[in-house]
């Protein structure tokens, strides 16, 4: 068996595999807490716990309905995402002339609630959801064994990053939108309709995190805590990459995967805390973090 | 309508002319006075003295966070690393090296202020919302340290710790004895942070908070008073969670975990944030309705977040904000 540093091959490329998917997650969640952050300018504490409704829709979905994987990825993302137009409209709006730690309060409150409802019926302990069939097995690549669902979650993040990289860059929308972050009075007065952008900006941010659970749903099982300790190395990865650039929240996120992937292989006692001795260092070198602008 | 910032909820405290401020502190001798004489009533008129003595130490912790968010405008999402770490110092100083539970106490408080000067040097780096997120996400790297170092005991802590005999005088065995010691702990504490926020560093210390430019312009060091304040919270959460551990024995994760960083905020919220009193009724309130609800498993966790999303959306001065300002307008 060949060997790279002492560490079977297989073993360095699984966990650098496994590194990759958590990155995926890491960048699909710190890009939605970026897009929030930028419009709103409020930390989305619940981001962990809409992160896990989004795996449950998919379990409900197909336990209750029938209704399959791909659906899910459609259903669940649109379903939670009108729950956070609802959650922004009731609640968040009350708060934006308000200091910014009142939202990441209030945003704390609605993820003990959450949390506290689904464990209450669903336990602690988590529940199977299938891969579906098209993407069962894998393919033998001759240095590994790759799983085709992982591959698909990949690539798959990979094209969801980049599309909203393209959307909030590129086009006149994302324009729009970047331009309210600068200065919203601004861009009102020439007749833009901010709040319904700001309400839908948050349903997107909430969306993109329901689609990262119904993609974690099949790999880590629907847990109703699966979000609460992913959230605080999400607010890790984002400290280390700064919120000032959408592409700087998806580059962290996949490299941090991989660092702690590759932890795992080295020093698997460190795996655990490796994120956030970046982030320590980090602070140390460059406090306004990896991407961030100095204010 | 003007909506307050947590800060300026501050019952009117600072820079108030000469008059006023006599009055002030004449309200406060006297709410702290009857304070004093009920909890040491307490005891003898049917209350629990453990339940007392478990509120007694959140009660002290949120006095210790309150320094914090409430005078310095700093909100600390990782408090609960200094509660659970001098809980875990203080439990094996008693139990491995056999301190005398004064010296326990002592070394759990200096280890929590050790923590708290380089969790603090970090966290000043960034402001805000930013300032938030670190703290927290260092206080989960020290979750992950206790859970993985051999001495915490990992999942069960560290068990059947000493009480010992304070100052080789009083044997703590005895739950009114030991009852009778926190609260002197928890007075001397209380009345350390009322002389520490109307001292001239506290002063500053709401200056920066008010106008961090400003404050800088006028030549105060911004980072040191903010890093000094962060030292002293985690040293006085550190006392909490040292108490904590000799009261009940037992150093275990629930005291680092983040859940612990959120229930303290929200005490400190529900109370009042930046009022002298707040912190105290919120600690108590929140003991009181965990202890109440405590056969409703996960619903507490529902409760505890609706109250959080009440307090923001409709209560945002807490209960002694709420009466100050109720007060105040009476008075006029």
């Amino acid at each position: 068996m060949t060997e790279i540093f002492g560490v079977p091959t297989q073993a360095l490329f699984g966990q650098l595999l496994l590194g990759l998917i958590n990155g995926a997650f890491y960048a699909l969640l710190s890009l939605g807490l970026a897009v929030i952050f930028g419009l709103l300018n409020i930390i989305n504490f619940t981001h962990g716990a809409q992160y896990m409704v989004g795996a449950f829709c998919a379990y409900f979905l197909l336990q209750y309905a029938g209704v399959g994987y791909w659906w899910s990825l459609v259903l669940a993302p649109i379903g939670v995402g009108a729950i956070g137009v609802a959650i922004e409209r009731t609640m968040l709006v009350r708060l934006y002339k308000l200091d910014h730690l009142y939202g990441l309060l209030l945003t704390f409150g609605l993820a003990l609630v959450i949390q506290g409802v689904f464990t209450n019926y669903y336990g602690s302990s988590g529940l199977p959801y299938r891969i579906p069939d098209e993407l069962a097995g894998g393919i033998n690549l001759g240095f590994m064994f790759l799983p085709k669902y992982r591959a698909w979650v990949i690539v798959a993040s990979l094209a969801v990053c980049l599309a909203t990289w393209f959307v909030i860059e590129r086009t006149k929308l994302g324009s729009y939108l970047r331009a309210a972050t600068e200065n919203r009075a601004l861009v009102q007065a020439f007749g833009i309709n901010v709040p319904r952008m700001i309400t839908l900006t948050y349903g997107f941010g909430v969306a993109l995190a329901a689609f990262a659970g119904v993609m974690a749903a099949p790999i880590y099982q629907v847990n109703p805590l699966m979000g609460a300790n992913l959230i605080i190395v999400v607010f890790a990865v984002v400290v280390i990459g700064g919120m000032g650039s959408i592409l700087g929240a998806i580059v962290t996120g996949f490299g941090l995967g991989v660092v702690e992937g590759l932890t795992k292989v080295f020093y698997p006692e460190a795996s655990n805390t490796v994120i956030f001795v970046i982030m320590v260092i980090v602070l140390l070198l460059k406090p306004a973090g990896l991407f961030g602008k100095e204010h | 309508m003007a909506t307050p910032t947590p800060q300026a909820t501050v019952v009117a405290a600072t820079g108030a002319d000469g008059a006023a401020a006599a009055r002030q502190s004449r309200t406060f001798v006297r709410a702290t006075a009857a304070m004093a004489v009920a909890l040491a009533v307490a005891p003898h008129v049917g209350i629990y003295p453990v339940f007392l003595m478990k509120a007694l130490c959140f009660a002290l912790f949120a006095c210790a966070f309150n320094v914090l968010i409430g005078f310095g405008g700093l909100l600390s999402f990782g408090h609960a690393m200094f509660l659970g770490t001098a809980g875990y110092i203080c439990a094996y100083a008693a139990k491995k090296w056999g301190f005398p539970p004064e010296l326990a106490i002592l070394t759990g408080t200096l280890a929590a202020a050790l923590l708290g000067l380089v969790t603090g040097a970090l966290a000043i780096r960034r402001q805000g919302i930013y300032f938030a997120m670190i703290t927290l996400a260092l206080a989960q790297m020290v979750f992950f340290f206790c859970l993985q170092a051999p001495f915490t005991g990992g999942e069960d802590g560290i068990q059947s710790v000493p009480r010992g005999r304070l100052f080789g005088l009083l044997d703590l065995s005895s739950t009114l004895v030991l009852y009778y010691v926190v609260l002197a702990i928890f007075l001397a504490a209380f009345l350390l942070v009322y002389r520490i926020v109307h001292s001239p560093f506290g002063n500053v210390l709401k200056a920066i908070r008010d106008n961090e430019p400003r404050a800088i312009s006028l030549g105060y060091d911004a980072e040191r008073y903010k890093l000094l304040a962060f030292v002293l919270s985690a040293a006085l959460s550190g006392l909490a969670g040292a108490t904590k551990a000799i009261v009940f024995q037992l150093a275990s994760l629930t005291d680092v975990h983040w859940t612990m960083s959120g229930e303290v905020v929200l005490m400190t919220l529900l109370g009042g944030m930046g009022t002298i009193f707040g912190p105290v009724v919120g600690a108590f309130t929140i003991i009181g309705l965990e202890n109440y609800l405590s056969g409703f498993g996960q619903w507490v966790t529902v409760i505890t977040g609706a109250i959080f999303i009440v307090c923001v959306l409709a209560f945002r001065r807490g209960i002694v904000g709420e009466l100050g300002a109720w007060w105040a307008q009476r008075g006029r």
